[in-house]
């Protein structure tokens, strides 16, 4: 049997958002898949070298379970997307889930390849050095190179 | 309950973290080598299933006991 292969398209910069690729790619390295992730767009952010920059906001996102009712106005208010992330991140250390910090670094252990988008890269005005070592630059069509003889593909 | 050759805590330890701890496991084994894995995650019971399906690791135990999940993997020889 062949080795499966999943390619991943991150495009979300959030602290939530972050944990889906990270989670299924580590997941799929450890059963055996060969692992590739394409971060472009606010995926990138996912790539610097620290990650306490990630937040969660329940701005535009109804689903998001409150502590208590709040009207939207006020979610808006300065200080509470900090509050909500210091909030979240306290809770999945206290349910034993992994920070990105160590879903990334598993990732990486595991050899799942990492590769930012070159020209979301130029876009936002990055420096390589902005980013973790041991990632790959590229574009569209590098990341078809792998996603076309992927057994998975998910964009994210 | 035989003795197994190595022994994982992975008790309060949520998704992926468990199965990702056991796969690190399992490299330090040799084929044939068991390891036992106590967990809290009630998911660890579908999911190591399911890792044992498609690594070819054989699940030889699974069992419950006070809210702790039991898991006896053999690894593939």
């Amino acid at each position: 049997m062949s080795t499966k292969k999943l390619a991943i398209i991150a495009t979300k910069g959030t602290l939530d958002w972050g944990y889906p690729p990270f989670i299924l790619a580590s997941t799929a390295a450890a059963l055996g898949y060969d692992v590739q992730i394409f971060f472009t767009f606010y995926g990138l952010q996912l790539l610097r070298k620290s990650l306490d920059h990630l937040k969660v906001t329940s701005l535009g996102n109804p689903g998001m379970p409150m502590p208590m009712p709040m009207p939207v106005l006020l979610q808006a208010l300065p200080g509470m997307q900090s509050m909500m992330t210091a909030m979240m991140k306290q809770k999945m250390k206290s349910k034993g889930v992994a920070s990105l910090e160590d879903l990334r670094n598993l990732c990486a252990e595991a050899d799942v390849k990492m590769i930012g988008c070159q020209m979301t890269v130029d876009l936002f005005g990055f420096s390589p050095s902005d980013f973790i070592p041991g990632i790959e630059m590229g574009g569209a069509a590098t990341f078809f190179e792998f996603a076309g003889e992927s057994d998975i593909c998910l964009f994210m | 309950m035989a003795t197994c050759d190595k022994e994982l805590d992975a008790r309060g330890l949520n998704c992926p973290l468990p199965i990702l701890r056991t796969k690190k496991a399992l490299n330090d084994l040799t084929g044939g080598q068991t390891l036992r894995v106590v967990a809290t995650d009630p998911g660890a019971i579908k999911d190591f299933q399911a890792f044992a399906k498609q690594t070819g690791n054989e699940l030889v135990e699974s069992g419950e006991a006070n809210g702790e999940f039991t898991f006896v993997l053999r690894k593939k020889a």
